[in-house]
């Protein structure tokens, strides 16, 4: 067990700005070995990750299931659709039934706020959330900051500005407590609806305006936009959105400053987003999935408590 | 042959009859023979020392779920009716949210039988309002009173049609009996879970509006108002809605309401780290909503306290925080949380909550009880108001064990309890 981040990661609520800098700067040296024509290090050799995925999730299953078999890990993916209430099984018979079968890690993604936490609370494996709910998904939080540091350098007084749908994101959240324990200003725009009510008591600053966003940011992180919260009545139309919320370049072209444009994928193009923006020059979002696979390595490595030093791990060598 | 009681020596509590003195309380077949001053005992009465107790009239708790029909593996109108003697509750109303619901004679009739056979609290069965609670057709109202029912809810939700609440407040007058409401517009509160607030915000948990209650609250008001009906309001957790009843009642409107002894000890906090233990509905609210509902609890504004004592099966609260049914045991709390957040900080006299208690829901609900009155019925409930016990969900008579209490310390457990006559509880230290 890691005595940095204890025994699992379920947010980024409670880390300090201290515990977040010393697994981005874990992950800093990882990247390299992604780099490599033999993309492999023997770090977690022997050990059992269970990837268990309730929701759907093409991005971050992949980039979880990189992050663990390049660093030798024996894998399984578990993948459940339905809801957990549809389904049979509770979610703690599942989590029961997989500690029986000796796993050492479970990333967990799940529809209920609240799952990984649940999970932790009642398995000896490490858990990692990998998205519960509305509630967090820090290694994407994680993976937002280290691609901000990457170009903006200390991220304290900088500014960043979460786009959309904040009221149903897990992103948004996880990046609101990296974020500000790192010192960076934070910032949310979106339509009131899809704000939560207390987001004032969030410690953020709320743009009803994209322009006035643009206006004030370093970067914005552009949330994607659920095609269900048209439904659930919550905004009137795509269209609309894109009208009055979507990042167009002629919106950015008013900028003061060169805006950084980050995405947690996948985009809606002609949405909350323009594919000139995110195809331009001051798109970040491939760096983002690259570092993803980054930050995940990081923070497999820190709750499995490896005793090599990073120096041993970038260079291959035995752990 | 005649059967005797008499209670020696402690504080006799009566605000019914404006008492409040140390003396001696003598019950003789089942009724209030003698109250105060110093009594000789009876040949073959039985002598409980109250010396250093408070001895009230029974405690009645006019909001229950006992499960029956449906769900005897959750709790049954014995077990229910066990837990509430233990609490220091003579009475109590049990809603007829059950399996079938409790929309008929011989439902109601049915229930009130299982709690006569039980010999613990009186059971005092609810009447749906509408036929299976569809909010559709009103239930028979006048068989189901035949049978026993002492009031009508479809408690759980709501009454949406506001038609429907409308001609159950008319229908009810005939037969004297007050419409319950649960307090919910569902288009708001839908798919939420708890107060909407920060700490949904934080959990990512879709919050609950304190309008969904206050849009139903000033709705049921203006009905009464307009049908001289008598609404009676579950449950209520935000300021707005004692606002809204104090306004009501200024304007004498016939209605009453309710609180729970949740809503005015604990807040939304207590949600913190996906407690289902402390998911209700309606939810936990903020620190100013608890201060108003005390605050109205001893202005008048609000006329009694219950417990809403739901219990669920263990496995069933184990789960994640949005799937997990609403509601907590409160049956073998309610007299210690009240003592130790009401009374123990001076907002209550021991004799206000005694009225909020035992007087108030007799009175409210036409009840036997609730007084020392020569010739009543004896239900008694003797407590210490000082005693100090840390809450044990294992040692419940309830078969329900979700209490966000668990481990708590709280100041005042009832010690013996007395219905018609006949000590059915005695604290076992």
């Amino acid at each position: 067990m890691s005595s940095l981040l204890g025994k699992d990661l379920v947010g980024l609520a409670g880390l300090t700005g201290e515990q977040i800098t010393t697994i981005l700067d874990v992950a800093e040296p990882l990247r390299e070995i992604s780099e490599r024509a033999i993309k492999k290090v023997p770090t977690l050799r022997g050990m059992t990750v269970v990837n268990l995925f309730f929701e759907p999730s093409t991005r971050t299953r992949i980039s979880f299931e990189f992050a663990e078999k390049r660093m030798s890990a024996d894998t399984v993916n578990v993948a459940s659709s339905g809801s957990s209430v549809s389904k049979g099984e509770t979610l703690v018979d599942t989590a029961r039934n997989l500690e029986a079968m000796r796993i050492d890690m479970v990333v967990v993604r799940h529809g209920a706020s609240g799952a990984a936490k649940f999970l932790a609370e009642r398995i000896e494996s490490n858990v990692i959330n990998a998205g519960d709910g509305t509630h967090e998904h820090p290694t994407q939080g994680l993976l937002d900051l280290l691609t901000l540091r990457q170009r903006l350098g200390a991220l304290a007084g900088r500014r960043v500005c979460i786009v959309g749908d904040v009221l149903h994101s897990r992103v948004a959240r996880s990046n609101i407590w990296g974020l500000k324990a790192l010192g960076a200003e934070v910032a949310v725009c979106g339509p009131r609806s899809l704000l939560p009510n207390a987001i004032h008591e969030m410690g953020v600053r709320v743009f009803g305006r994209i322009e006035a966003a643009i206006e004030w940011a370093d970067a914005l992180n552009i949330l994607r936009l659920q095609l269900e919260r048209m439904q659930g009545g919550y905004i009137p139309s795509l269209r609309e959105y894109n009208r009055v919320f979507g990042v167009t370049s002629a919106r950015l072209a008013a900028a003061k400053r060169e805006l950084l444009i980050l995405h947690p994928g996948p985009m809606n193009r002609g949405v909350e987003i323009d594919s000139d923006v995110a195809d331009g020059p001051h798109s970040v979002i491939l760096d983002q999935v690259t570092n993803g696979v980054a930050v995940r390595m990081a923070v497999l490595y820190l709750l499995a408590g490896q005793k090599a030093s990073l120096a041993d791990v970038a260079k291959g060598g035995a752990a | 042959m005649t059967t005797s009681v008499l209670l020696k020596g402690g504080r006799l509590v009566d605000p019914s009859t404006h008492l409040d003195a140390i003396g001696d309380l003598l019950l003789v077949d089942g009724v209030i023979a003698q109250v105060g001053g110093s009594i000789v005992a009876p040949a073959g009465a039985e002598i409980v020392d109250c010396h250093g107790l408070v001895v009230s009239p029974g405690m009645i708790d006019v909001h229950v779920h006992l499960r029956e029909p449906g769900r005897e593996d959750v709790e049954t109108v014995a077990t229910g009716a066990h837990a509430a003697v233990a609490g220091g509750f003579t009475a109590v109303c049990a809603m007829p949210n059950t399996k079938p619901v409790t929309d008929n004679q011989a439902t109601v009739g049915f229930v009130k039988r299982q709690g006569e056979a039980a010999g613990f609290a009186r059971v005092y069965p609810y009447g749906a309002i509408s036929v299976g609670q569809q909010g559709e057709t009103l239930a028979e109202f006048g068989e189901m009173v035949a049978a026993g029912a002492v009031a009508v809810s479809d408690d759980g939700k709501p009454v949406e049609n506001s038609h429907l609440m409308r001609t159950a407040l008319e229908y009810a007058m005939t037969f004297g009996i007050p419409v319950v409401e649960h307090c919910e517009v569902m288009a708001l509160a839908q798919g939420g879970s708890m107060n909407e607030g920060i700490v949904s915000a934080r959990l990512g948990l879709k919050g609950i509006p304190p309008e969904a209650e206050e849009i139903d609250v000033i709705r049921c008001i203006l009905l009464a108002k307009r049908t001289g009906g008598h609404v009676h309001l579950c449950h209520l957790s935000t300021k707005g809605s004692v606002d809204l009843v104090r306004w009501g009642k200024s304007q004498g409107i016939n209605v009453t309401a309710e609180v729970c002894s949740h809503h005015i000890s604990l807040t939304e906090e207590a949600c913190d780290g996906y407690n289902t233990n402390a998911k209700m509905n309606p939810p936990l609210r903020t620190r100013t909503d608890v201060a108003a509902l005390q605050q109205g609890l001893k202005d008048g504004t609000i006329d009694l306290l219950v417990t809403d004592h739901a219990p669920h099966h263990y496995d069933e609260k184990e789960r994640e925080f949005a799937d997990a049914p609403n509601g907590i045991v409160g049956l073998e709390t309610a007299l210690g949380v009240n003592i130790t957040y009401l009374v123990e900080p001076g907002i209550l006299s021991i004799s206000e909550l005694v009225d909020r208690m035992s007087c108030a829901p007799a009175k409210t609900f036409h009840l036997p009880g609730g007084t020392f009155a020569k010739g009543s019925i004896a239900d008694v409930t003797v407590f210490d108001p000082a005693k100090e016990w840390t809450v044990d969900p294992k040692a419940f008579k309830s078969k329900g064990r979700n209490t966000p209490y668990g481990g708590h310390v709280l100041k005042g457990q009832a010690i013996c309890t007395i219905v018609g006559g006949k000590i059915v509880y005695r604290l076992v230290d």
